[in-house]
């Protein structure tokens, strides 16, 4: 693997423990909720701050080793950061920002850079007269100016008005896959994650676990942490049933069939809200609800559904489609639903 | 009209300038980034220049400085210099009383300064003295040179410590707040009333020219 971290450090309560690798040309993704410590990871690869313990090696040479006293300086590990506000040099010039860490031989790159990140006749502009959008590009092409080996990028679309980011977005995978080194990309945004990077690793109160396909993420998360970051709404205590292969939710008084196995330690039922589906009266899984709202996204209805025989007070399960399917349906009506079996997730908490 | 006080005034206030930007910059820099307690004390120490009578100041130095004091005696005894009563030991003075003007404003820029650019920099590969004076001396260049040009106009108007340190020699130490106050003790007012008018004048044209520069640079890039 061409980057590989493996670092903790304590900031009095909070324990950042990371362990992740990416290899050449992939862009893993680190994802978690803010606050989880994502930022603090990528600080410490790019040696803005200092682990207490671990190992950093990039492309076989080693960046921090704590056992054998090596901490380089961030000048020379040649890591580009792309910083959440860009970090752009106020007081010069588009040009004068990308140049910044060119001799004057090589200034003709920052022309090259210019032209690939469509940043012509910017070039006298401050970083205050461009928009967001141009900000970012401004901010990659001074980064692939200094001829990086690897390259953070920290919430790199936070910045930018929602109409705006799937645009860079794609820019984004292309300047990586132009780039061919290894890439981490902090986000909480599993969207951006899904369609950015193939492997992901979930960041819960600072501790990372192993990498996993970014499908496998949504399909089989091991923890309610990382079913919480990967967008499943319905999270609820469970337990085994009276026979194998059944799950017991007290709280809305049913008792499910689940496709997966009851594991040592598991105690809640997971189920995202758009796997959840109108049924027939009857069917697998099926028990009936009481609408309690109707909530409208663009291309999408969602329903918060109290099931019958749930208990005051208990978490409502959430069930979301296409407008096609849930058109009509309004507040305090009785529905049929079914948990497929299969989307039926038993985590640990 | 001798204009010796004029001239021994401006150049007192600007070599002292030139000092005080550079240490207070030093110091400003430096004690940001102290652990609190640290900075906490230093701060105390460094700013109470600002609150003492310079005439406290004054003894204050007099009692290092003077030529039966340890110091100055040391001085004055292996290189034959004594310390007070010069024309350039009213720089001594003018230095302790104006330095935490300077050093306070320096700090209170550099810490508004967005830490990430600094880290930018690194990152991208600069030295660290490329990013201290070409990124974070220009971003912070409006409290700077704000402070630079207050710790003139003071150094210009110093009169408590300066007189203690250097006293009133005509021709030699004379500089235009003392002398002032000397015409006036001496009751000759009318000499006394122009000397007050030229630094009136001076003031003036400094505060005049930092409101022009901030001016032009508020149109800048903040």
């Amino acid at each position: 693997m061409a980057l590989t971290v493996q670092i903790r450090k304590r900031y009095g309560d909070f324990m950042l423990d990371v362990d992740f690798s990416a290899g050449n040309g992939e862009a893993l993704a680190l994802l978690g909720a803010s606050g989880s410590g994502k930022s603090t990871a990528l600080r410490c690869i790019a040696g803005i701050c200092c682990p207490d313990r671990g190992r950093i090696e990039l492309d076989g040479e080693i960046l921090f080793d704590s056992r054998r006293g090596i901490d380089l300086p961030p000048q020379r590990r040649r890591i580009g950061y792309l910083f959440q506000q860009y970090a752009l040099f106020p007081h010069m010039t588009v040009e004068q920002n990308i140049a910044v860490c060119l001799d004057r031989r090589q200034r003709a790159q920052a022309g090259e850079l210019m032209v690939l990140l469509r940043l012509e006749g910017t070039e006298k502009l401050l970083p205050r007269q461009l928009s967001g959008g141009q900000q970012q590009r401004v901010a990659l092409a001074r980064i692939l100016a200094s001829r990086p080996r690897a390259i953070l990028l920290d919430e790199p679309l936070s910045a930018l008005d929602v109409c705006l980011r799937r645009q860079l977005e794609q820019e984004l995978r292309d300047v990586l896959a132009r780039f061919g080194g290894p890439a981490v990309w902090v986000s909480h945004d599993l969207g951006e994650v899904c369609r950015s990077c193939r492997r992901v690793c979930v960041l819960e109160d600072g501790r990372s676990s192993p990498a996993v396909g970014t499908r496998e993420l949504i399909e089989a998360p091991g923890t309610a942490g990382a079913a919480r970051i990967s967008g499943c709404r319905n999270l609820v205590g469970a337990c085994p049933g009276a026979e194998p292969g059944l799950v017991r939710v007290p709280e809305w008084g049913v008792t499910l069939r689940a496709a997966g196995v009851w594991r040592e330690g598991a105690s809640l039922l997971g189920i995202r809200a758009e796997r959840v589906r109108p049924a027939e009266e009857g069917a697998e899984n099926a028990f009936p609800c009481r609408v309690r709202q109707v909530v409208e996204d663009v291309s999408a209805i969602e329903l918060a559904l109290v099931p019958e025989g749930a208990e005051e007070g208990s978490a409502v399960l959430w069930m979301e489609a296409g407008r096609s399917v849930l058109a009509g349906t309004e507040g305090g009506e009785r529905i049929w639903v079914s948990l497929p079996s299969e989307d039926i997730l038993l985590l640990r908490e | 009209m001798d204009w010796y006080p004029l001239v021994n005034s401006l150049r007192v206030a600007a070599i002292s300038t030139g000092a005080v930007f550079l240490l207070g910059i030093f110091a400003a820099y430096y004690i940001a980034k102290a652990p609190r307690l640290v900075k906490g004390l230093l701060d105390v120490v460094l700013t109470l220049p600002l609150v003492l009578p310079p005439t406290v100041v004054g003894y204050l130095l007099l009692l290092a400085l003077g030529p039966r004091r340890p110091l100055g005696s040391w001085i004055l005894e292996h290189f034959g210099v004594r310390l007070t009563m010069q024309w350039w030991s009213a720089i001594l003075a003018t230095v302790a009383v104006t330095f935490p003007l300077m050093y306070r404003t320096a700090r209170g820029a550099f810490e508004s300064f967005d830490e990430t650019l600094a880290q930018a920099g690194r990152t991208l590969g600069l030295s660290n003295a490329y990013i201290f004076w070409r990124i974070r001396m220009p971003v912070c260049r409006q409290g700077i040179l704000a402070g630079t040009v207050l710790s003139f106009a003071r150094a210009l108007g110093e009169y408590g410590a300066t007189s203690m340190v250097a006293g009133y020699t005509p021709g030699r130490t004379a500089a235009i707040s003392t002398t002032v106050y000397q015409l006036w003790r001496t009751g000759q007012d009318g000499l006394a009333l122009r000397w007050v008018l030229v630094n009136l004048a001076i003031s003036a044209a400094v505060l005049l020219a930092v409101n022009l520069l901030e001016r032009k640079e508020a149109g800048k890039w903040r």
